[in-house]
């Protein structure tokens, strides 16, 4: 079939996952090969000591991004491992001794929200807070479900579909307060949209470096002093005695290296290659709505729904244009489920079966932009054409 | 890098033949549903003097196997006649096509169930049912595994969401598993009118919530 050489692809799934940037492979390359070894203590050899020196360091910059100290910075493999940590280590701790309740919001990634699920099936209980039509949590909805029994808060930074942006602000104080733990996923808004632990009294935060041009396999998760979490993986004594297992030194690294290369000039630069697919798109397109909130939104996230049109179909032609982009469709998952974000917000099958999501990186371009902009009203138009549905039948 | 469709597949997802509608059918068809999932419509023109389908055509509101099977599906029914049209399985047109993703069977097979309804709503039109066998609860339960459970993208009946179904002078009463207010109950409803209502001898239908 007629796929375009890798090289003039278009890349529209960055929310899935990155390129790697170059310059963070060239930082990894020594701990593979130089400095291979353990991180050992400051007693032993000399490569463990600059494999631990190298850690530390990977530790002190990641941590200091969220205005943070080292000791509440922990590397893990990503942030399903993260989340699932932050929930599961919570309900160790705090299950017996205060509570079996936990909030989190229906639009939650599967970390979050399967690690809720399976803490169900345990006998916890757990509330699934809705959202509005962009995807808001309601704050007064929030402190009304919060009791005595409630152990933790798991309420996203910003989602993963759609990008609204939650009011943490709000949500934090709000759990400060009634005096319990506050978990957020910042897996897509890490570096990208501020988040300072001095000035929100967040507990837990989920970040990885899959998102920001870093390698895979590395994450991270950020525990307040003090805060009651059990030991996640029984093993050696690595991470603070909180994580078992070898470090990740090479992706640690690669993890700050990559978190540093992020500038407030690129995010602005990708937000107005938003603002530019979302207007034109809109505008030129008829029968499309945009889903997420239109301002409280991640710089990085285009998604709409196409009426009349299958998301599916929409993303296999893309395909053969070289684009790649990622639908709700309920034909394009395993499971055979439309987007639960896009049924959170309110839509119906329709509105996720059409629904497309387009999310941005350092390396997509203005033109770029414009040329899937352009190819997607004529694939719309296409499938349109064959479809049963549409203004006519609608009316 | 290998799709999980055949080339077949994506050729006549590429370039679908015979898309549109004809005016004026002889017989037409709508399956699925906007609602929970893809849909397809059929529209055929029969020559009564051969009795074979002289034109055919169709619309995919739905996934790549759901417009290749539409696709073809019209190229395997043209000229044939009207008997041999309806014995078209899901098999054969998966087979024209080189062979479809298990998963994807759902999706495809809606063409091939447009098709005999197409036929079947030629043939009620023109009086040419001969017999007209009574209505049962089975009757009604097969009509009912045609439509989607759209939590699951599975029909109603495999789901276990038919809690019961009542029959009695020609009324008949679904009753539904799920709250009256779920968001999709409304959706669920309308579909079942749609696939009940047309039974020759069913006079009204009901469907009713549990909760």
């Amino acid at each position: 079939m007629g796929c375009k050489m890798s090289g003039r692809r278009i890349y529209l799934d960055n929310a899935a996952s990155t390129r790697l940037d170059e310059r963070v492979l060239e930082t990894m390359k020594p701990y593979f090969f130089d400095t291979y070894a353990v991180a050992t203590s400051e007693f032993a050899y000399t490569q463990g000591i600059e494999a631990r020196e190298a850690l530390d360091e990977a530790r002190g910059i990641l941590s200091k991004a969220l205005n943070a100290d080292p000791e509440e910075f922990i590397f893990t493999s990503g942030s399903t491992e993260s989340s699932n940590m932050a929930l599961k280590g919570v309900a160790q701790a705090l299950g017996k001794k205060k509570g079996k309740h936990i909030i989190v919001s229906k639009i939650e990634d599967f970390p979050v929200l399967h690690s809720a699920q399976s803490l169900e099936r345990q006998g916890f209980k757990v509330t699934y807070l809705n959202v509005d039509g962009d995807g808001l949590i309601n704050i007064d909805e929030l402190r009304d479900s919060i009791s005595d029994e409630t152990i933790l808060v798991s309420i996203q930074h910003a989602n993963q579909e759609i990008g609204t942006i939650q009011d943490i602000d709000g949500i934090s104080n709000i759990c400060r307060e009634k005096g319990t733990l506050f978990h957020t996923d910042a897996t897509h808004t890490f570096r990208r949209v501020p988040l300072d632990t001095v000035k929100l009294p967040v507990d837990l935060i989920t970040v990885s470096a899959h998102t920001i041009h870093g390698p895979k396999g590395i994450g991270g998760l950020y525990i307040r002093k003090g805060t009651p979490i059990a030991k996640w993986m029984d093993g050696g004594f690595q991470e603070f005695d909180m994580r078992a297992g070898i470090e990740n030194i090479p992706g640690a690294v690669g993890f700050a290296r990559a978190a540093r290369l992020v500038t407030y000039l690129e995010n602005t630069r990708m937000q107005a290659m938003r603002d530019r697919m979302i207007d034109r798109i809109l505008n030129e397109i008829p029968a499309t709505t945009l889903n997420g909130h239109r301002q409280k939104r991640l710089p990085q996230n285009v998604n709409i729904s196409f009426h009349y049109i299958e998301g599916e179909s929409i993303t296999l032609h893309l395909d053969m244009h070289g684009i790649a982009v990622s639908t709700g469709s309920a034909c394009f998952s395993r499971s055979l489920q439309g987007s639960h974000v896009i049924y959170g917000i309110g839509g119906d099958h329709e509105r996720a079966h059409g629904s497309i999501r387009m999310s941005l990186s350092r390396y997509n371009t203005m033109r770029e932009a414009d040329t899937v902009v352009k190819t997607i009203a004529e694939i719309v138009r296409e499938l349109r054409k064959i479809s049963p549905l549409g203004e006519e039948s609608h009316g | 890098m290998k799709f999980p469709y055949s080339e077949t597949v994506l050729e006549h997802f590429r370039h679908p033949r015979n898309v549109g509608k004809i005016e004026e059918p002889d017989g037409k068809s709508m399956e699925g549903s906007p609602a929970c999932g893809d849909m397809v419509a059929v529209y055929i023109k029969v020559a009564p003097e051969t009795n074979t389908i002289s034109d055919i055509k169709f619309e995919s509101y739905g996934c790549a196997s759901n417009i290749a099977t539409g696709s073809i599906i019209t190229e395997l029914a043209k000229g044939k006649t009207i008997e041999e049209a309806k014995k078209i399985t899901w098999k054969q047109a998966s087979d024209a096509l080189g062979g479809l993703p298990k998963i994807k069977a759902h999706c495809s097979v809606l063409a091939v169930e447009g098709l005999r309804s197409a036929i079947t709503d030629y043939e009620e039109r023109h009086g040419l049912v001969k017999e007209k066998i009574p209505t049962t609860v089975e009757a009604i339960r097969k009509r009912l595994k045609k439509v989607m459970n759209p939590v699951t993208g599975l029909d109603l009946v495999r789901t276990n969401l038919i809690k019961d179904i009542y029959l009695k002078d020609g009324n008949a009463r679904v009753v539904i598993d799920m709250p009256a207010n779920h968001q999709f109950a409304p959706a669920i409803k309308e579909e079942i009118m749609e696939k009940i209502e047309p039974l020759w001898d069913i006079k009204k239908v009901e469907v009713k919530f549990t909760e």
